[in-house]
């Protein structure tokens, strides 16, 4: 017997749209955007000068476009698929099934469009929400500064008022992909004076305004994905903040959490080989088929556990977040949970690897593919707040412990 | 189906969190434990326990119970774990009402499920022989004889074997240890001529026996089940087992951690509360992420088993794998956080900490459980 308080009907409506959306996935993503992407260079992200790294690609972001399922669950007059959260959960699930892959990759979905959802004017959300469905503009993230990190609020970015117009002067630093993004999201000063959580707005500009410069930053990975970011007397409108002026920082903490959410995503993904079988190309197995390394074995093992643990809590996240039930900081827990688990990951990957995951540029290696991204995954219990920071909120916002 | 409890699960919650809270604190086992209570649980709570319908929540309507599924049970193993209730709930209305209700035929089940339900039959299975969780080389031998058998051989950790009226035993009727073929359980009365029942005290003050099985005559009808192809009912109702002391650790673990915050927030060193000191914020906010996922794993893992008892085994095992790790780490930091104090025995917090490792060790720990994954996914 089943207890689910889903009337029958509704149920027989999601079971009918599951089979619609299975068969639909079925006949329209292409088999090559069923397994996951290899690079960076392999994952769409949209903008201005987007271009497709193959046909297949083209073909499955403009049939999920077409449709709003860049952005199954935003409302359709801002080129969502106005899905519920009951549909989305069945797109996903039926989209992880057959290991297809997202068809848009975007800062501007992941974090500004549930930050202009709830804080954003009317014109605000239709000059930009469609845009970010479509993939037209690809947005960068203007947070971190050189003396403010894990201590972001004390930012030092200036924005003085002129008139109509704010002028902004500064530097951000760790700005993923600056040096691509079309326009930027970004945490300026608008009052010097006020407590520093008290004077932050939160506004839009488009990088080719006049004065915003980037530049690359070489990374242990031997990549570039953050840029430092330049504004000299950067001219903005002020109807591009977003919220009310000088209190940007409750728009920042809302997409902070939307951030930290994704990031920990990266430590769960169910598709794919299991982690002991990619261990067994290169380690080989016994005579009863097992990996060739007890030790190793049992480490990918407690690994497999506790990943298959996080990918239901994370379902469990979305579901008490949509029965009113979720915490708000409860995004903090997944994002350190998640972040250290994916650096377990690429730890077990390197030893499972052993010479051959040590190879830095050859065609063999994919050049350095795997020891690259072990490098990267280093970064993800640093950026959106580091794990002792999430574990300070966890202690003090959630258990409620006494101090600073 | 949402990973969040329905109206209808809550309330159930909170019937039985009442319930126990109030019946039966941690103070009832301190209790039943210093008095050398030879039932080693309360008959007369029981009894309420049974009429509230919580000893045939998962016995069908048609035999006197609530019909009710695996993720009901695991609600109320949960909140008996946040009092260490010892309870025949998990012995008799999980693991032998599921036995006999997925492997019993006609006659078996309208013999025993309805006295499950009203409280009058207590039962256990006894599976394990050596001193780990090791189903397959159970070596119990059942020999044929005349239309019967006769059992020969002795089980550890049957728990509430020392009072159960039922015996559902795990023994070997062909093949040899480790193999999957040849298991059959049988259905065996207590009193019955060779079977020798010792009660073992054990760490966490709660019930459990050695049974030694003598040439005991059991006849056909005592099958439960088909004969030699018991491993695939057992793989069900260990699960099935699994799923419910992972539950119970899941309570456990919240419990204690719950305790374990409260003393951070009253007990001042060096002029400060000792919840002020990062060190021990960091490692309690390590150990709610921790108990939140494996609580996450463990509700995916029950409503797997509603969902197909036959699919739910890889859910199963990261549950109770999850679970044992997260309690292991919950009642440590439980004792070391309250320092001195958690050393003592008039502290409750020993008492978790002793159950913990018991449920650790039933149905299989969190290494045996790591392997099976491991094996599932063909490493």
């Amino acid at each position: 017997m089943t207890h689910s308080t889903t009337p029958d009907s509704e149920a027989a409506e999601l079971e009918t749209f599951r089979n619609e959306t299975r068969a639909w996935l079925e006949a329209s993503c292409p088999p090559e955007m069923r397994r996951p992407a290899t690079s960076d260079a392999d994952v769409f992200w949209g903008g201005r000068n987007a271009k497709f790294s193959s046909e297949p690609q083209r073909v499955w972001f403009e049939r999920m476009r077409d449709k709003g399922w860049t952005v199954p669950d935003w409302p359709k007059e801002y080129g969502g698929g106005g899905l519920s959260a009951a549909e989305h959960k069945v797109l996903r699930a039926e989209m992880a099934k057959m290991g297809a892959r997202p068809p848009l990759s975007s800062f501007g979905i992941w974090m500004l469009g549930p930050a202009l959802l709830k804080y954003g004017t009317e014109a605000q959300k239709k000059e930009h929400l469609p845009k970010i469905a479509a993939g037209l503009i690809r947005w960068c993230q203007g947070y971190s500064e050189p003396n403010a990190g894990s201590d972001l609020a004390s930012l030092q970015t200036r924005a003085e008022s002129d008139g109509d117009d704010f002028v902004i002067t500064g530097q951000k630093i760790w700005t993923s992909y600056a040096n691509y993004a079309d326009w930027i999201f970004c945490l300026v000063r608008t009052d010097p004076a006020a407590k520093k959580h008290d004077g932050i707005s939160f506004i839009l500009f488009d990088m080719t305004s006049k004065g915003v410069s980037t530049k690359p930053i070489l990374l242990i990975s031997g990549y570039s994905p953050f840029c430092e970011t330049f504004f000299d007397n950067v001219r903005v409108p002020k109807s591009h903040v977003v919220g009310t002026v000088n209190r940007g920082w409750d728009v920042a903490k809302y997409l902070l959490q939307h951030e930290r959410a994704m990031i920990s995503g990266m430590g769960e993904r169910g598709v794919g080989r299991p982690l002991g079988q990619i261990a067994a190309d290169t380690i080989g197995t016994d005579a009863q088929g097992k990996l060739d390394d007890a030790m190793l074995r049992g480490q990918i093992a407690s690994f497999d556990v506790d990943e298959a643990a996080l990918a239901a809590c994370a379902e469990r996240a979305v579901d008490l977040a949509k029965a009113g039930q979720a915490h708000p900081a409860f995004s903090s827990a997944m994002k350190y949970y998640g972040t250290e688990l994916n650096k377990r990951r690429y730890e077990i990957l390197m030893s499972a690897g052993g010479v051959d995951a040590l190879e830095w540029e050859s065609e063999r290696s994919r050049q350095g593919a795997r020891p690259r991204a072990w490098l990267r995954t280093k970064a993800n219990s640093i950026e959106g707040g580091t794990t002792e920071v999430m574990l300070g909120i966890v202690a003090k916002r959630i258990l409620d412990l006494p101090g600073a | 189906m949402a990973l969040v409890l329905t109206e209808e699960q809550s309330m159930l919650r909170d019937s039985a969190r009442g319930l126990i809270s109030d019946k039966a604190p941690v103070s009832h086992l301190r209790h039943l434990r210093d008095s050398k209570d030879p039932t080693g649980f309360s008959k007369e709570f029981w009894q309420s326990f049974a009429e509230m319908g919580f000893a045939g929540l998962l016995v069908p309507e048609e035999f006197g119970g609530s019909g009710l599924g695996c993720v009901e049970a695991g609600v109320v193993m949960e909140e008996i774990g946040r009092t260490l209730m010892p309870s025949p709930f998990l012995a008799t209305s999980v693991v032998a009402a599921s036995a006999l209700t997925r492997g019993g035929n006609a006659a078996q089940k309208s013999d025993y499920l309805p006295k499950i339900s009203n409280g009058s039959l207590l039962a256990s299975l006894a599976i394990d022989e050596g001193a780990k969780h090791r189903p397959l080389q159970t070596n119990l031998q059942a020999v044929r004889a005349g239309n019967g058998f006769k059992l020969s051989g002795a089980k550890a950790l049957v728990v509430d074997g020392h009072v159960a009226d039922l015996l559902i035993v795990a023994a070997r009727s062909a093949g040899s240890a480790g193999e999957r073929e040849g298991l059959t359980l049988f259905l065996v009365n207590p009193a019955a001529k060779g079977v020798a029942v010792e009660r073992t005290i054990m760490v966490d003050a709660h019930n459990a026996a050695r049974i030694e099985f003598n040439n005991v005559e059991v006849n056909a009808d005592s099958v439960l089940g088909e004969v030699d192809q018991g491993a695939g009912l057992l793989d069900g109702v260990l699960d099935i087992g699994r799923g419910a002391v992972a539950s119970e650790m899941v309570g456990l673990s919240e419990d204690v951690f719950g305790r374990t915050v409260e003393y951070l927030k009253q007990r001042k060193q060096f002029g400060k509360l000792i919840g002020e000191f990062q060190a021990l914020q960091h490692r309690a906010a390590e150990l709610y992420v921790d108990i939140e996922i494996t609580r996450a794993a463990v509700m995916k893992a029950m409503q797997a088993l509603d969902a197909d008892v036959a699919k739910a085994a890889s859910a199963v095992a990261v549950a109770k794998a999850r679970a044992g790790t997260t309690a292991t780490r919950a009642v440590q930091e439980g004792v070391q956080m309250h320092g001195g104090m958690g050393m003592t025995d008039q502290f409750d917090i020993g008492f978790f900490m002793k159950r913990a490792r018991v449920c650790e060790e039933l149905f299989g720990d969190a290494n045996y459980h790591a392997e099976q994954l491991a094996r599932a996914r063909g490493y």
